[in-house]
Parts: structure tokens; C-alpha cells; sequence
């Protein structure tokens, strides 16, 4: 195929793509009222101060709740990402370096888990959690958070491929311990398994929705995503929220792309090395 | 009202009659409670939790608590019922840690009491004596006419008249309908003029229901065995010809309702009427604020010439949730929300809620004019109309689904295949099949 073929269908598609996000953009610089009787892919002629304004209510509405439930995301997808992340490379490092019986086994239940919908785990989830009294706290939210069957997958992948049975052997005989091993060599080997692993786990949880509907009943504790999805619900009640949720729903994609551009060197080449395999 | 109120007693005795099997029932209000479960107070301070969406509700309890520091209540505000928070309920009951009291809109009180998630509460101090302080079908809803039993206290109600733009009438020269045959014909002058005269909402099969309402229409019965449906009675039939014939003559419009061209349309004045509940009016002035001034509130078009009846959209309860370890705090709790004059305006005020109570007449915040609606005194309209709502109108158990399966037969007779009746019969066995797999008894 031609370049400029190329180029034309990827054009497509970014524009495709970004034509909502652009909506989102403008239209977060809107009162209102303006949403309906300006055009909808252009600004107005205040376009500034009414986003500032919009962005001001945002986070003065019901008592800054806004910004706690941008805080509560943080938490839950940073924490839950970092902690997420080192389980799952240590278990595929395991899986991939360690011969033992049963590993195959082990290693097809962990894969068949990447089938299961999380949203299908949900309720059982509940039930469990209800049983311990956890129902309606942090953790219900942050402990499911934290396995990631498809980062174990990743890992051993990634261990198997770049970290040497040699360079073990060696640092063996110099006298480190495993534990040690792994976090000073094997690791620094797998960083761009482990940043490609710590970014999905990141998108995963910042996105989930459906876990924090059924466990949490107090808004102080919801995600951004359930907390704009409450608002959402109200507006046929409160019509001043419609804004609201458009400027939210904005500003609660930012550390998504943020994260995205930060990261997006490591996070190439380590889904390369995971597809090759 | 008098003579009102002794048809609503004698409707609730009619049904719990067939449920004890011919027994004489000339029971009256202040026996309700007799057979009710004991409901004993509980020793020391107790804590309780009150899942609701209505905005504002924390300040309203901030009310109560300081007053009574031994029943301390903690408010969670989610997303509305029918979009998770229903939902949960039933896992928090299965699961033996829902909270005490819940927001249950009244078309989803059947759901939960056929699931067995309602605490009776009649038993419970002042629960019995405080049904005249409720606009009677309110009250009607939260007891099912069972004999000894009330389930929740009712919260706010939705009566309904006709918002319409009176200026563009008046320009046109075109009288306000007050029969709904009157509406048809306006409705044709109003499309000679470019407009609609209103918008049908087909996913909103709960104003559909208002409107059988209105005419006298049952879509469900229960006679404490069985259910009846009976989505295809005369009354539904006739109110679903109707609009049939008005979307076929291309008379009115089919935006999806609360939308942002929806409320476009409002405000580019191409609707002239909008036949919708008391909320409705907030609705209205936030979507359409460019129209401002020009509306005025009629009551609804009748069927018969010289009548007053109003249907009814929309409408809450508080209701104790099974498995309260104090429901007797808690209720104590929901009559207090829903009758003291200082928490209604309250609510009022930072909810938007148009309270069940039948005090709510004098609160302070329906008694001027509406600037958006010209000044008129539109609270008066509405007071009237909730007045004058069939008390006798019971929803059935499954109203979700019967909802999706009317409001998809609604949309395909909007886009040609079908007709509303249809979508009324296709929803009418979809339920009947419903109950049956759900093992709910079903009278055929």
C-alpha cells in the first residue's frame, strides 16, 4: 500500500477517534444552556471564563467532592497499579525461572482468569466481602484491584525472553540471595514488561466501574468514574450537573493521557516483546 | 376529601376481602396496626443508614440529628434507583447488611415487597395513625392494600398537569385544549404553523402509565393471590389509540426526552405543550431558559368533557429495608423526614422534591408566582391535581422489564412497524411470562 494511503486511513481514524474527546473539550467550555444552542464542535465567544467558572463549581460542588473522588481514583489505581504490578512480576518470574511441579498448571489457571470479565466477579466479590465486613470501605475496592492475570502472563513472557539463566547462575555463585537477585537484576531486565504491566493495571482501575458500584454506598469513597455516573443520574433532578459532568469527565481523563505520554517509550517495546513470543 | 378518603378505605377493604377469602373487611385505619410484627424501640443510641439520591438529603439530616443525639442517621447518596442503586439493595439484603432505610420510587415498592426486602412497619409507634397525613393514593401505594401492613412512608409524588407556551397560543388564536380531543385538534393547527404541539416520550413508559392513570386505567392488580395484568384494559387502549393516531398523522414529535436536542426544541419554542408532573417545571426553566415568561401551567386535557382527573409520574417512599436491626427508630426516622414542615422545605429546596405530605400545600415555597411561568401561581395547579389522582393505581412487580419491552414496542411504532397497541399486548405477555419464570402467581 502506498504512504499516502496509509496516511489517509490513519488520518481517518485519529479524527475518528479524537472527534469525542474534541466534544468533551469544547463543550466543557459551555454553560449550560449554551450546550444546546451553540454549535457543538466549536467554542464560544467566552469560552475561557466559562471554563474556569465550570471548572470552579466543579470542585466547590457539594463540598469539594469532586476533588476527593479524584483523589480516591489516585489511590486506588496508583497504590493498586504499584502493588498490582510487583505481584504480577514476581509470580510470572517465578513461573518462568523456577522449575517445579504443577508449574504448567499454575500457570494455565492464572491464564484462564484473563477470560473471566471482572464484571462477572463483581457480585460474588460482594458476597465474600459482606461475609468479612468490608462491604463499603477502601479495600473492597483496592484488594480485588490488586491481581492482574494478564500482568502474570506479560511477566513470564518478558522474564522467560530477557533475563538470562546464565546471569542467575552468576549471581548465585557470588553469593546473592534470591530475593535480592530478583530485585536488582531481574527486575531492571524486565522494566518494560513491568511499565507496560503497571500502565494496563493503571487504565484498569482507574476505569472500573462496575466493582465500586456494588461495594460502595458512601459517595466519599467512590472513584471518579462511579461518582460522575451518580451525578450523571441526577441531572433530570439537578440540570445545573449536566456542565458539571461534561468539565468532570474532562478533567478525569487527563492523568489517563498523562500517564499514557509519560510512559509511552517503555510501554511500546514491552507490548512488542510480549507478541513476539 | 372526606368522601374521597372513604373510597380509598373501601377499595384497600375490597382487595384485602378476596385476600382473607370472604371474610367481612369494614377494617378502618386505626386497626391496621393490630396484626402488624411488634415493633419494639431499641435500648441506648442507635446509628442508621439512609440510602437515598435525592441531592441535599445529608442537610435535611443534619436537621435531625442534632435534635436527637440517641437515633443518629448517616445519609449515602449513589445514582438513582434504576441505574444501580436498586440493584444493590437486593445484594445488601441477600447479603443481610443493607442499610436501614432506602429511597424506593413507588412503581419499584412492588419489586421489593414481592422479593420480600420490606420491614412492615405498621407496628411501629405513630406508623398507623400517620396515613391522613398523606395524599391518600400516596398512601395507597406504600400499603398495597394489605390489610395491617405499611412498608415505607411515602416521600414526594409527581402529579401532572399541562405546561403550555401561552403566548404562542394566544398569537395563533388557538384555545388551550382542556379535553384531550380539543388537544388533537390544536395539534393539527399548531402543525400547520411548523410546530408540534408536544413530543412523545417513548422510552418514558412511566408517563405513558400517568396517562392510563388519568383515564382510569389499571395496568396491575393483586388480589393477595395472584397478580393480574392488564396492560390492554378499554383505558389503555384508548389513551394508546390516541397517540397513535397523532404520531401517524406526524403531529408530534419524537425527540428522546431530557436530551440536549429535546431540550432544544423546547427552547426554540417548536413545542407548545408539555404534558408532564410538578418536577417537570425545573426541567423546563433549566432547559429551556430562553422561553422564560412565556409559560403558563393548565391542568391536564380531560376524556370527558368537565372532568378533573390528573395522572401522576414519578414519586418516592423512605422505606425500611429488610433485615433493620432497629426499625422502629427507623421509621420514626421517615415519618419525621417526610411530614416536619421545617425538613419538607428543606428538601424542597436543595431536592427539588414535591412532598407526599399533604401539608406540603402550605409551604411557603408553592405559595407565589413562578416568574418562568409568567408569575402564575403554579403550585395551585398541581395541588389541585394531586388532589384529584386516582388513589386506586398499583404497579406491578417487575415494572423494568415491562418498561424495556412497552418502550421498545414504542419505539418500533415510531419507526413504522407496529402500532402502540401492539408494543401494549407484546408487553402484556412479556410480563405475564416474566412473572411465571420468576414464579410469581399470575391470573390469566
Amino acid at each position: 500500500m502506498s504512504r499516502s494511503a496509509a496516511m489517509l486511513i490513519m488520518g481517518v481514524f485519529t479524527l475518528y477517534f479524537l472527534t469525542p474527546i474534541w466534544w468533551l473539550l469544547t463543550t466543557s467550555t459551555k454553560t449550560g444552556g449554551e450546550i444546546t444552542s451553540t454549535a457543538p464542535l466549536w467554542f464560544t465567544a467566552n469560552s475561557a471564563g466559562t471554563f474556569l467558572t465550570n471548572l470552579g463549581r466543579l470542585f466547590t460542588y457539594g463540598d469539594g467532592l469532586f476533588g476527593r473522588w479524584l483523589l480516591n481514583s489516585a489511590l486506588y489505581a496508583g497504590v493498586g497499579a504499584l502493588i498490582g504490578t510487583v505481584i504480577a512480576a514476581m509470580c510470572g518470574y517465578a513461573l518462568a525461572k523456577y522449575e517445579f511441579r504443577g508449574r504448567e498448571a499454575i500457570f494455565n489457571i492464572v491464564l484462564s482468569g484473563v477470560l473471566v470479565p471482572a464484571t462477572a466477579l463483581a457480585l460474588p466479590l460482594f458476597l465474600i466481602f459482606s461475609r468479612v465486613e468490608l462491604t463499603n470501605t477502601m479495600w473492597a475496592v483496592f484488594l480485588p484491584s490488586l491481581v492482574s492475570p494478564f500482568g502474570v502472563y506479560l511477566a513470564r513472557i518478558y522474564a522467560a525472553a530477557s533475563v538470562p539463566g546464565e546471569l542467575l547462575e552468576a549471581a548465585r555463585l557470588d553469593g546473592s540471595g534470591e530475593i535480592r537477585t530478583f530485585f536488582t537484576v531481574s527486575t531492571r531486565l524486565m522494566a518494560p514488561a513491568l511499565v507496560t504491566i503497571f500502565l494496563f493495571q493503571f487504565v484498569a482501575i482507574w476505569n472500573n466501574f462496575f466493582l465500586p458500584l456494588i461495594m460502595l454506598r458512601d459517595q466519599v469513597l467512590f472513584p471518579v468514574t462511579l461518582g460522575l455516573y451518580a451525578w450523571n443520574s441526577q441531572i433530570s433532578q439537578i440540570p445545573e450537573l449536566r456542565s458539571l459532568v461534561i468539565v468532570g469527565a474532562l478533567v478525569s481523563i487527563l492523568p489517563l493521557i498523562i500517564a499514557f505520554l509519560a510512559l509511552q517509550r517503555f510501554w511500546s517495546s514491552g507490548l512488542g516483546a510480549g507478541g513476539v513470543k | 376529601m372526606r368522601a374521597h378518603y372513604g373510597k380509598v378505605t373501601a377499595a384497600f377493604a375490597m382487595i384485602s376481602a378476596l385476600a382473607l377469602s370472604g371474610c367481612s373487611a369494614g377494617g378502618d385505619s386505626t386497626e391496621a396496626g393490630a396484626e402488624a410484627a411488634p415493633c419494639e424501640a431499641s435500648e441506648g443510641p442507635v446509628t442508621l443508614n439512609f440510602t437515598t439520591w435525592v441531592p441535599g438529603m445529608d442537610k435535611v439530616v443534619e436537621l435531625w440529628n442534632a435534635e436527637n443525639p440517641e437515633i443518629q442517621v448517616e445519609v449515602q447518596t449513589g445514582p438513582n434507583g434504576n441505574s444501580g442503586t436498586y440493584q444493590n439493595f437486593f445484594n445488601q439484603i441477600q447479603a443481610g447488611n443493607a442499610p436501614d432505610l432506602g429511597q424506593v420510587e413507588y412503581d419499584a415498592l412492588p419489586n421489593f415487597r414481592v422479593q420480600d426486602g420490606l420491614e412492615n412497619i405498621a407496628g411501629c409507634e405513630g406508623v398507623a395513625d400517620a396515613q391522613d397525613q398523606f395524599v391518600d393514593w400516596t398512601w395507597g401505594q406504600v400499603t398495597f392494600g394489605e390489610e395491617g401492613s405499611v412498608y415505607a412512608v411515602p416521600q414526594d409524588s409527581g402529579p401532572m398537569a399541562m405546561y403550555y407556551r401561552a403566548d404562542l397560543f394566544e398569537q395563533a388564536g388557538i384555545e388551550v385544549p382542556t379535553t384531550w380531543e380539543e388537544y388533537a385538534a390544536a395539534a393539527e393547527q399548531i402543525k400547520a404553523q411548523g410546530s408540534f404541539i408536544t413530543n412523545f416520550p417513548k422510552s418514558d413508559v412511566n408517563w405513558f402509565a400517568g396517562m392510563v392513570w388519568q383515564n382510569g386505567g389499571q395496568w396491575f392488580a393483586n388480589d393477595g393471590e395472584s397478580w393480574d395484568v392488564n396492560l390492554t384494559s378499554p383505558e389503555s387502549e384508548e389513551v394508546a389509540t390516541y397517540w397513535q393516531d397523532l404520531l401517524s398523522k406526524d403531529l408530534v414529535s419524537t425527540l428522546p426526552s431530557f436530551s440536549d436536542e429535546w431540550n432544544a426544541s423546547f427552547n426554540e419554542g417548536q413545542q407548545w405543550t408539555w404534558v408532564s408532573a410538578v418536577w417537570g417545571a425545573t426541567t423546563l426553566s433549566t432547559g429551556a431558559p430562553d422561553t422564560a415568561g412565556k409559560w403558563a401551567v393548565a391542568p391536564m386535557p380531560q376524556w370527558e368533557d368537565g372532568g378533573n382527573a390528573a395522572g401522576n409520574w414519578g414519586g418516592s417512599s423512605t422505606a425500611v429495608l429488610k433485615g433493620s436491626d432497629h426499625p422502629a427508630e427507623a421509621a420514626k426516622f421517615a415519618l419525621w423526614l417526610n411530614t416536619d414542615p421545617e425538613a419538607l422545605a428543606l428538601a424542597n429546596e436543595l431536592g427539588g422534591i414535591y412532598p407526599a405530605a399533604k401539608s406540603a400545600t402550605e409551604l411557603e415555597a408553592f405559595a407565589g408566582g413562578v416568574d418562568y411561568y409568567g408569575g402564575q401561581k403554579i403550585y395551585d395547579v398541581f395541588a389541585d391535581a394531586s388532589a384529584n389522582v386516582n388513589p386506586d393505581f398499583t404497579w406491578g412487580p417487575t415494572m423494568t422489564q415491562t418498561y424495556t419491552d412497552v418502550s421498545d414496542g414504542f419505539g418500533a411504532a415510531i419507526g413504522g412497524s407496529g402500532t402502540l397497541m401492539d408494543a401494549l399486548e407484546n408487553g402484556q405477555q412479556k410480563t405475564i411470562d416474566s412473572l411465571k419464570s420468576q414464579s410469581i402467581p399470575v391470573s390469566e
